[in-house]
């Protein structure tokens, strides 16, 4: 089934009786060629470009839940090629150029929508490390423009710029920046997979990996055992438990970063706003809801739920930067397990168990991240090689200490991303 | 969420700066290989459940604690002083 004007109109005047399911619901075969575990938007992503890219056929993508019942359904949907060092840099700006090109590769609504993000700067310190991740950005290809005070209020007349505490000095626009549609993404690559043979199966919560003289050779599920070839890891969160059922521990901490939803306003925030004073970023759905979050709450949990201090002072951020927003009542709060490595960045990279891999550690930044990670995840799994885009992000350079990707500059060790 | 230090009582999470799992407080020797000290520095259990971990009690007595508590619901069941559990605090 293929969406087209066309095709609603036809529906629309006969009744809406011809849309057909977006996947199938498919037992799962004894063996498979390489296995996903895990059905959110990486994990989708790298079997949908598993089978479009490298042409296989044989594959499973294992979910203990629902189609994007994770991560991708409860983060704050901002896209965007804002990255400074090499290794994140070249990276993001391919996500962000698969996003573009999204829908039509899809043929699916994921409501890309590129209304530029800007983030404010409030000293001088902060304007000149902005100029020099503009440049960073331009000379990766993507655009910035570094706005002073007056260009930053013809765009967000609305911002707090009289007070004296934080004064708004300018911001940095990435006018390719954005939002979109999170759970249509999960689901367009989910039926995009579905339709290349991809079998998507639910419910099927995997419990052990099995590992024979150094190679994996499947895994033990609620649904039984499943043979396969390649076993991928793809799991958020949860990356230490998967990683655990293979004997291994991983540099990652699990956190809670929580985000809010007002009740649906009419159209006031045009774009995506970072406060650079405080934890507080902010972005209006299309639904009208303004939807804000800050930072984690900073300590190790699994709750999918946050404490008081951080929405306090995520609230506090808010109001001091647009006061305007006061009134509006906020209708609900929730948190996403964040799995944090100690230099920030991600880990895309082979395991020592042949045939084991693992695509992890996107700590709060994992939804942008979705096209490539899945993109390149697929390559590492299809030729055993790194793609050029990601190559940088190694599971040993922790380790070693070489290759790190400290993205803040704050240093490689938990609890400082 | 309220840490029971055992100096101060329970007292507000606000007041207290999390480090991270408690391993960090059970240092290597200077001379142990570099797996040893790559599993200190970086790897972590990570666990969904109960776990031990390390808090500064910064805006009351000053003290280290190691924290038993639940990361699937955020019970916190024990407080414990450093210096309890190292003797002398070295």
């Amino acid at each position: 089934m293929r969406f087209s004007g066309l095709k609603i109109l036809k529906e629309g005047l006969t009744g809406n009786k011809g849309w057909t399911n977006h996947w199938r619901d498919p037992q799962p075969k004894q063996e498979y060629d390489i296995l996903i575990i895990g059905g959110g938007g990486h994990g989708l992503s790298t079997a949908y470009y598993l089978a479009k890219n490298h042409g296989l056929k044989n594959i499973a993508v294992l979910e203990k839940g629902y189609l994007g019942g994770g991560n991708v359904g409860r983060n704050t949907t901002i896209v965007r090629a804002n990255y400074f060092l090499p290794g994140n840099s070249e990276f993001y700006s391919h996500s962000l150029k698969l996003w573009e090109g999204l829908e039509h590769d899809l043929n699916y609504n994921v409501m890309h929508s590129q209304r530029g993000l800007i983030n404010l700067f409030h000293s001088d310190g902060q304007r000149d490390a902005f100029a020099r991740r503009g440049n960073a950005m331009i000379n990766q290809g993507d655009d910035a423009i570094l706005l002073d005070m007056e260009g930053v209020r013809d765009l967000l007349p609305y911002l707090d710029f009289e007070q004296v505490r934080f004064p708004i000095y300018g911001g940095l626009y990435h006018p390719r920046g954005g939002s979109a549609r999170h759970d249509a993404v999960a689901w367009g690559y989910a039926r995009g997979a579905d339709t290349r043979g991809v079998d998507l199966i639910q419910n099927c919560e995997v419990t052990g990996i099995d590992i024979s003289q150094g190679r994996v050779t499947g895994v033990q599920t609620t649904r039984g055992q499943i043979s396969a070839k390649k076993v991928g890891i793809v799991v958020a969160g949860r990356s230490g438990q998967l990683a655990a059922m293979a004997g291994m521990r991983l540099p990652i901490e699990s956190h809670v970063l929580q985000a809010f939803v007002t009740e649906g306003l009419k159209p006031c925030i045009d774009h995506v706003i970072s406060f650079g004073m405080g934890h507080f970023y902010i972005s209006q759905s299309d639904k009208g809801g303004l939807v804000f979050g800050g930072d984690l709450d900073f300590y190790a949990s699994y709750a999918q739920r946050g404490n008081l201090p951080m929405k306090e002072h995520v609230m506090e951020a808010g109001m001091t930067l647009m006061p305007m927003i006061g009134k509006a009542r906020v209708l609900r709060s929730w948190g996403g397990i964040m799995d944090m490595t100690p230099d920030g960045s991600p880990i895309i990279d082979k395991t020592d168990i042949e045939g084991l891999y693992i695509d992890c550690g996107w700590c709060y930044g994992g939804f942008k991240a979705v096209p490539a990670s899945g993109y390149c995840f697929a390559h590492l799994l299809a030729t055993d090689k790194h793609h050029e885009f990601a190559s940088g992000f190694r599971l040993d350079r922790f380790k070693t200490g070489y290759g790190l990707i400290d993205e803040e500059g704050t240093g490689s060790q938990h609890n400082l991303h | 969420m309220r840490i029971p230090c055992p100096t101060c009582g329970d007292r507000d999470r606000r007041e207290f700066y999390y480090v991270g799992d408690a391993q960090i407080i059970n240092r290597p020797s200077p001379e142990a290989s570099e797996d040893i000290w790559n599993d200190y520095l970086h790897n972590r259990d990570n666990p969904a459940g109960v776990t031990k971990d390390l808090w500064y009690h910064e805006n009351g007595c000053n003290s280290w604690l190691v924290v038993t508590r639940n990361t699937t619901n955020h019970e916190v069941q024990h407080a414990e002083l450093v210096t309890k559990l190292k003797g002398d605090g070295s």
